[in-house]
């Protein structure tokens, strides 16, 4: 199983190891180092790494790359999950998964880890049986601790780590009861240079914040719950109940928590909300080069487009940008070759346009490789699949909760090919 | 405030000061010092000195307290083992203390303090935890056992623990099970032959309970465990595939991933035509393409999963090809693992949209990339074939853009292209002969070459081209200089007028000046081909070539059979057999999908037996850096086999380079008039040199040919044991061990033909090279039932000695091919001489004497046979079993002299004079013969028959 973690930040520091079983030299990162030159970008380094006695399998977020250290034959996907549990518990912990926040946390991080891992198998996992075992530190508490001298170690066992629903405790009590979801749906498109949709499909997820008292059973149902035939569940819901109705029950976990995600792939259902002309030519002399961008609305449902982003990456040769925008404001990068144009709201009647031409490095040659565009946006108050929640329903517990539904609808990796 | 603080104190006396405070009576100025000891752990700090201190803070009631020192302990307690003991009494307490928390975190701890000694302590309270009322306990304990068997395993043994380990398997906590399971699979790995996870229908019903209600890790071992079960029929198999469907709707990958791999290892046993193999295959694809949503390092490992998916099973995912195409900022290495995925599901339906894709990425930024999509373009054509001229104005396109890896890519793609649809697209050549230049990696070199070689006679300046390549010659990699080679002499064939000097340069430079064994090899042949017979050379060179397989990269099915039992797992990101790779595995059994149920008595049982691997693509496809290294060996030695048809003139080709080429070379040889080909009358002085050495082309030609085979060392009914004479490895898995015996005046050649490759072997077939005694099969190589692997056949083949006639080096040396639905393969063996005396080898005295003496003396040879312990009868008598007769005996002053003769098949009479002195275990033999190169042979065969 997992045998070691080591957190290396993106300049190379080795800031934190763990050992779950017995210790490993911290060299066997140079195996590590050597990939990570070599893929120049921290995101190409490649995630499963090979040396002569153990294998490394690492995942790069938040700028910090976890590196697990596993000797025997383990699913690599498992130990690729529990990484990004871990990040992700550090992100519930402390708000944000940063070398500084983990190395101000430390003693924290690593009472997390010893719970989350016994002997290299998961032990706690799940967020709110972790924060009955080991409080997340707030800073009224750590006021408290520092004068009273208590701990932020749960003195009581767990209860949820022994009963058959571990994802949530027992005795859980709130004066105003309430459930909210958030059906997040994200686009995912690749458009061709004509405009015409070469791949989209749509990842979403419903986000749910349940804070209800005592063991309530939630149903969930849709008005059109046949859009759904690729889900994930958590494991809370009850998966013979959707096959067999299609209907989502379950017993929340308490507090926040992803009830579901979706997938859905076919074409004639995901809508593409704007289209974009765009020009961005460069000349065989001269060395300079000419843009022209115009965003506008599609099928949007009667909705409004808003945060409305096009990111450009220039070849390397493009030196600046002299543009104008007809609406937002433009920003290029010279570092990153970055060219970022910030729209905001789109306005269907007057289309933002950007224009101008780019200067490249004098006497290189034309660049070969054409840019490609990526778009941001968010539409309020609508998931752009059309699934829509029904009612829900609660039983076993007797107050009245508080419902409420909310939809947006977001870019995901939009890519325009030019 | 927060914990920085902790790796501030970097200063001088900092140890000295936390000793301090840990010693400190203030319960919170102790635990902040622990914290801070912890803190310098965790950073890689030595904190060790502090040892004896921190133990001394453990007996608390503050948990945060305890939990801290215990974290201390398993990091230190390594290095002070006699310290750690100190800390034993505490755990033991602890692990009765009331609170199930304290016990399991103790017995947890306690496993973790890898110290001999503190595991002797572990025992009991172990096994009162493994008992414990409380489950939380009991599966902590389940881990533990797995710790302590990593630190002494046998231990582990002796106390009984793996029983209880078992019997939780059944425990009514669906965790304890999950980790139970857990810790079995860990240790069963470095047992790979015990039966800890001995699965039976009622423990599989107990996991199958357990799957729904455990944790998702739990779940990720639940299922991999249920992977390596055999179901009994296929009832029994449909019912856990429909109770771990629904784990492909769970929102943790692994546990996807692992699901899948149980699924599509049991629904191998599925009957097709029932309605729920087909419903099945349905629910497969939903999940997979959710992978791809996930993280990049998710979406790599999945991908390589699917990559075995998909070679498998096409059927499951060929209508999502479009959840392959690649986003910009994918990272490279999804990039790639994508790009080989859609070349997989590339078919005449959505080519047009692959190649559009294909097209696109070629214009992206990322080198590696770009390349791997401009061969991609060409792998198309070659599966495609109604794309394959799109293909190729696409690569043109490409071509035009003159970036040059770009350029180089599609050269040596276009080159495969010529390969697969001969005749077709030869029109492009002229585009590419302009890129000649930009040229400066080997591969695109050598297929630039390969081209201009092979349509010479389409190439008005061929010539000038190759030319201009030859002048850094020594320069080049191997790789262009064996196909530099090749090239020019097949221009020299067509156009053998203006190209003379050309043709001479090169076989210079590859044989004089080169000190690259393969590369001299390859000149010398081409040398003596053109010298002795163009006509042959024609033949062998401008060979028509066996088309190319449909598609590269395919995994061989045997091994991709073993991969999807193991999807999921490192091996699977590897393609690799895990016995190949992972350390800890040791001798890890081959997995095997079990047959499809039914298929012994169904109608297509032939080939479902092959545990279900009918349906893979044909077998033994080279991967793709073999099949260039055969494209470019192709005048010399067959690529693996793939069209039927084209066989008989592959092999055509093969028997013409040993029959006809190596004949008139070696005829020459004994000739001793070399006549020289057309027009290489000025040969250069090497030429003649070579040829009289015989040894030095000898020796070129063994290594061409695999001059491995023993000397065989039998006499007449003795029969030397088999050596091998064809290793496994240098003919396609297939192993020839053999010998020969002389039964009843018939010579046999006894083989066996072991087949050590994973498919089925049929079609055999043997023929010999000319040799000194005319030795050829008498009749067709009788392997009737096709060898299915690990099979070994043993054959005997009658041969006569009546075929064609050439003179060997050594004299009794016999080349063999043998063929079979593979490829053709060619070794060497040298036969006793003993073979060919025949029975009615004796003499009328008169005549032996007159024999004697009208051969000159200069043909005597004397040899010493040494260590007999025979008398002279004796002697006479053993040898007489091998057709060699004693004429006449005379004792002179103790010695006898015996006058024998033998005579061989091809009517050759060797007489031969043996003096035996008694008491004296040397005997002195002296051969004479008109041919005295056999009389070597002949004394061999004597100290062989009288030595055994």
């Amino acid at each position: 199983m997992i045998h070691s973690l080591f957190l290396i930040n993106n300049g190379g520091d080795l800031f934190l190891e763990k050992h779950w079983k017995s210790v490993i030299s911290r060299s066997v990162c140079d195996y590590f180092f050597e990939a990570r030159e070599k893929a120049v970008e921290p995101d190409n380094v490649p995630p499963v790494i090979r040396t002569p006695h153990h294998y490394l399998i690492n995942i790069y977020r938040e700028k910090i790359f976890f590196v697990s250290v596993i000797q025997t034959e383990v699913p690599p996907l498992f130990v690729i999950e529990f990484l990004h549990r871990i990040a992700e518990t550090f992100q519930d912990y402390f708000g944000e998964c940063s070398e500084t926040i983990i190395k101000d946390n430390v003693v924290i991080v690593y009472e997390l880890l010893e719970e989350m891992l016994d002997n290299g198998f998961p032990l706690a996992t799940e967020s709110n049986i972790l924060k009955e075992l080991i409080r997340p530190p707030t800073i009224l508490r750590s006021m408290v601790n520092t004068i009273t001298g208590s701990s932020n170690v749960g003195e009581t066992l767990p209860t949820g780590q022994l009963s058959t629903i571990p994802w949530r405790r027992a005795g859980v009590k709130y004066t105003n009861n309430e459930a909210y979801f958030d059906v997040v749906e994200e686009i995912d498109a690749i458009l061709d240079k004509s405009g015409t949709t070469v791949f989209a499909e749509i990842q979403g997820v419903i986000d749910a914040c349940v804070k209800m008292s005592g063991m309530p059973d939630l149903t969930l149902s849709f008005m059109n719950p046949r859009l759904l035939d690729d889900v994930s569940f958590h494991p809370c819901v009850r998966y013979k109940r959707w096959e067999s109705e299609r209907v989502i029950s379950f017993i929340p976990p308490d507090g926040n928590f992803q009830l579901m995600s979706y997938h859905i792939s076919a074409q004639n259902l995901v809508a593409i909300p704007v289209y974009v002309k765009q020009n961005i030519s460069f000349f065989e002399t001269g060395s300079s080069g000419r843009l022209d961008i115009t965003v506008g609305p599609k099928q949007t449902m009667g909705k409004t487009v808003e945060c409305l982003v096009v990111t450009v990456h220039m070849p390397k040769v493009v030196l600046s940008a002299n543009l104008n925008a007809t609406q937002g404001t433009y920003n290029y990068d010279p570092v990153t070759k970055i060219l970022l144009w910030d729209i905001g709201k789109l306005n269907p009647q007057k289309l933002p346009n950007l224009k101008g031409s780019l200067s490249l490095q004098s006497g290189a040659p034309k660049p070969e490789e054409n840019p490609s565009l990526n778009i941001d946006l968010k539409i309020q108050q609508l998931a752009i699949s059309g699934l829509k929640v029904n009612r829900l329903d609660m039983y076993g517990e007797k107050y009245k909760p508080f419902k409420g539904v909310k939809y947006v609808t977001k870019a995901g990796k939009f890519q325009v090919r030019t | 405030m927060t914990d920085s603080k902790y790796f501030t104190t970097t200063k001088k006396g900092e140890i000295f000061e936390l000793k301090a405070e840990l010693n400190s009576d203030k319960k919170e100025k102790k635990k902040e010092a622990v914290k801070k000891v912890i803190a310098s752990m965790t950073v890689g700090k030595d904190v060790s000195a502090l040892f004896p201190d921190v133990v001394n803070c453990m007996q608390t009631d503050n948990l945060e307290l305890k939990k801290l020192v215990y974290l201390y302990l398993m990091n230190y307690a390594k290095s002070q083992p006699d310290m750690a003991i100190m800390a034993v009494n505490t755990f033991v307490k602890d692990c009765e203390d009331p609170n199930p928390l304290i016990r399991a975190l103790a017995v947890r701890t306690m496993g973790c303090i890898r110290v001999d000694k503190i595991t002797e302590y572990l025992c009991e309270p172990l096994r009162k935890c493994l008992k414990d009322e409380d489950p939380y306990v009991r599966k902590t304990a389940a881990v533990c056992v797995a710790k302590l068997h990593d630190i002494n395993a046998q231990l582990v043994e002796d106390q009984g623990f793996l029983d209880t380990l078992k019997d939780l398997i059944s425990d009514s906590n669906p965790m304890v099970v999950a980790n139970a399971v857990a810790a079995l699979s860990e240790i069963a790995e470095s047992h790979p032959n015990s039966n800890l996870l001995d699965l039976n229908p009622q423990t599989i019903n107990k996991l199958l309970t357990a799957l729904n209600e455990c944790t998702e890790w739990g779940q990720i071992f639940i299922l991999d465990c249920l992977a390596n079960y055999t179901p009994r029929d296929d009832r029994e198999s449909q019912s856990i595939c429909e109770r771990v469907t629904p784990r492909l709707s769970h929102a943790n990958s692994a546990v996807v991933l692992s699901a899948v791999k149980v699924l599509m290892k049991f629904m191998e046993m599925l009957p097709k035509d029932l309605d729920y193999y087909g419903t099945l295959l349905k629910k497969l694809a939903p999940p997979l393409v959710t992978l791809l949503s996930a993280e990049p390092e998710l979406q790599y490992v999945a991908l390589r999963n699917i990559n075995l998916i998909v070679q498998k099973r096409p059927e499951i995912l060929k209508h999502e090809m479009k959840v392959f195409f690649v986003k910009y900022n994918d990272p490279i290495y999804v990039k790639l693992e994508k790009l080989d995925i859609m070349i997989r599901l590339a078919s005449q339906a959505n080519i047009a949209q692959v190649l559009a894709e294909l097209k696109e990425y070629a214009t992206e930024v990322d080198v590696d990339f770009v390349r791997k999509a401009v061969r991609a373009i060409g792998r198309c054509a070659i599966k495609v074939e109604q794309s394959a001229e799109r293909c190729v104005s696409t690569l043109l396109d490409l071509i035009q853009t003159k970036v040059n890896y770009v350029v180089q890519e599609a050269i040596v793609v276009i080159k495969d292209i010529f390969r697969k649809y001969p005749n077709k697209y030869e029109s492009v050549i002229a585009t590419l002969c302009e890129n000649l230049d930009s040229l400066d990696e080997p591969e695109a070199r050598a297929a630039m070459i390969w081209i201009v070689g092979e349509y010479a006679e389409r190439i008005d300046n061929a010539d000038e081209l190759l030319e201009s390549f030859l002048e850094g010659f020594h320069d080049e990699s191997t790789q262009v200089q064996l196909q530099l080679l090749t090239a020019i002499v097949k221009l020299f064939l067509k156009k053998p007028t203006e190209t003379q000097e050309l043709v001479q340069q090169v076989l210079s430079l590859a044989t004089q000046d080169s000190d690259n064994p393969d590369l001299r090899d390859r000149g010398y042949i081409y040398w003596r081909l053109l010298s002795t017979d163009p006509v042959a050379a024609k033949e062998v060179v401008l060979a028509e070539k066996p088309l190319i397989s449909e598609e590269t990269d395919l995994i061989e099915p045997t091994l991709l059979e073993e991969l999807i039992c193991h999807i999921g797992t490192l091996a699977s990101v590897y393609h690799k057999p895990p016995s190949a790779f992972v350390e800890g595995s040791r001798g890890v059994q081959h997995r095997r999908i079990p047959p499809r149920a039914g298929s012994v008595e169904s109608a297509e049982s032939p080939d479902v037996g092959q545990s279900g691997s009918s349906e893979a693509p044909p077998a033994v496809i080279p991967s793709q850096g073999d099949l260039l290294g055969d494209l470019l060996n192709l005048d010399l030695a067959p690529p693996t086999s793939t069209v039927p048809s084209v066989q008989p003139s592959m092999q055509m080709g093969a028997m013409d380079l040993l029959g006809g080429g190596l004949d008139s070379l070696l005829g020459g040889d004994i000739g001793g008039s070399p006549s020289m080909g057309a027009g290489l009358g000025a040969a250069p002085t090497v030429m003649p040199a070579a040829l009289g050495g015989a040894p030095a082309v000898g020796g070129g030609l063994g290594d061409l040919f695999d001059l491995g085979g023993g000397v065989g060392m039998p006499t007449g009914f003795y029969v030397v044991p088999k050596t091998m004479w064809l290793p496994a490895m240098k003919a396609k898995g297939l192993e020839i061990s053999g010998t020969f015996a002389r039964r009843g005046g018939i010579i046999q050649m006894d083989m066996s033909l072991t087949n050590k490759a994973m498919s089925v072997m049929t079609d055999f077939a043997i023929q010999f090279n000319r040799n000194s005694f005319g030795m050829a099969p008498a009749g067709p190589l009788q392997v009737l039932t096709p060898l299915s692997p690990n099979q070994t056949i043993d054959v005997s083949l009658p041969l006569s000695t009546n075929g064609p006639v050439m003179k060997m080096e050594p004299l009794n040396n016999l080349q063999v091919a043998v063929k079979n639905n593979i490829d053709v393969f060619y070794f060497s063996c040298q036969f006793p001489l003993s073979l060919l005396f025949v029975e009615d080898g004796k003499m009328e005295r008169q005549v032996f004497l007159a024999t004697w003496k009208d051969i000159p003396n200069d043909n005597e040879a004397q040899f010493q046979i040494k260590d007999v312990h025979l008398n002279s009868d004796a002697a006479s008598n053993k040898l007489q079993g091998s057709n060699i007769f004693t004429i006449a005996k005379r004792t002179v002053e103790g010695q006898d002299m015996l006058y024998q003769s033998i005579k061989l098949t091809n009517s050759i009479w060797v007489l031969a004079e043996m003096r035996v002195q008694t008491g004296n275990p040397n005997y002195t033999l002296s051969i004479k013969c008109r041919a005295p190169e056999v009389c070597q042979f002949v004394y061999q065969c004597y100290e062989m028959v009288l030595k055994n």
